[in-house]
């Protein structure tokens, strides 16, 4: 369905997922982005912040409030070629998040670090 | 400059699709090019063409339908994100069965790679919304 865009142009995608996996429908499209988006072949890095770590958590299940649970789709990213994965760590510490609780492998940065993910990419995308 | 619009609210309910529509009409005034206007989540429901905003108010679909007309914008609805909300085009209806359609006219609707695709070609792309 989808044309791929043969223009041999390589840009910097940046993914910031912001938002909690439920309660919007924001993580759910931002995930469909993504997905559609490897056939681009461009160089892409996802990026979790503030209640966006929610996301990455392990063992959800949304069975009681019937709506999908896509969460299991993260840790196929990476079939997609989704290997770069950035996880802010003051996002998580406020939480009372760790790695463990996540469900993929991720890298954990700096709050400083994140804003020159942010600054470094060229297309960004802010879900 | 070339700029890629992402809108992703619906109208009247968030400014969002107001402040694209004022940013586009800006940007053509001042003579750089929109490559595209991509409606993904809520903000595929500015392609209704069955909205009767109150006649004092702003109609933001004809809106939207008319700057393109004027300057040919390419305005697309992500297909996914219209399935989900209901907004269908003639294609879309036979596709899906349903009875009737509702896009406004020179709205299209399209996959997610036109967004994409805006992104690469653009110089920018701006979002327009939370």
């Amino acid at each position: 369905m989808e044309e791929q865009a043969e223009s041999g142009i390589v840009k910097k995608f940046l993914y910031v997922n912001r938002r909690a996996p439920h309660g919007s429908i924001y993580a759910h499209e931002a995930l469909e982005v993504v997905l559609i988006a490897a056939a681009f072949e461009q160089d892409v890095t996802l990026a979790f912040i503030d209640d966006g770590v929610y996301q990455l958590k392990k063992n959800q299940d949304t069975a009681d409030i019937n709506t999908k649970n896509f969460s299991k789709i993260y840790s196929a990213l990476e079939g997609y070629d989704v290997e770069k994965i950035f996880v802010e760590k003051e996002s998580l510490d406020e939480r009372g998040l760790k790695e463990d609780d996540l469900s993929v492998d991720v890298e954990i940065i700096s709050s400083n670090d994140m804003k020159k993910l942010i600054t470094a990419s060229e297309v960004i995308f802010n879900f | 400059m070339k700029f890629g619009i992402l809108v992703n609210e619906g109208p009247y309910t968030h400014q969002a699709s107001d402040t694209a529509y004022h940013f586009v009409k800006a940007a053509l005034d001042e003579g750089h090019q929109i490559y595209r206007v991509f409606f993904y989540h809520d903000g595929v429901n500015n392609g209704t063409r069955l909205a009767t905003p109150p006649q004092d108010d702003r109609h933001i679909p004809n809106r939207w339908s008319e700057l393109a007309k004027e300057y040919k914008l390419d305005l697309v609805l992500c297909v996914a994100a219209a399935q989900r909300r209901g907004m269908v085009d003639p294609d879309e209806m036979k596709r899906n069965q349903k009875d009737a359609h509702n896009i406004a006219d020179n709205f299209r609707i399209s996959g997610l790679g036109q967004l994409i695709e805006a992104g690469i070609q653009s110089d920018r792309l701006i979002t327009f919304g939370d």
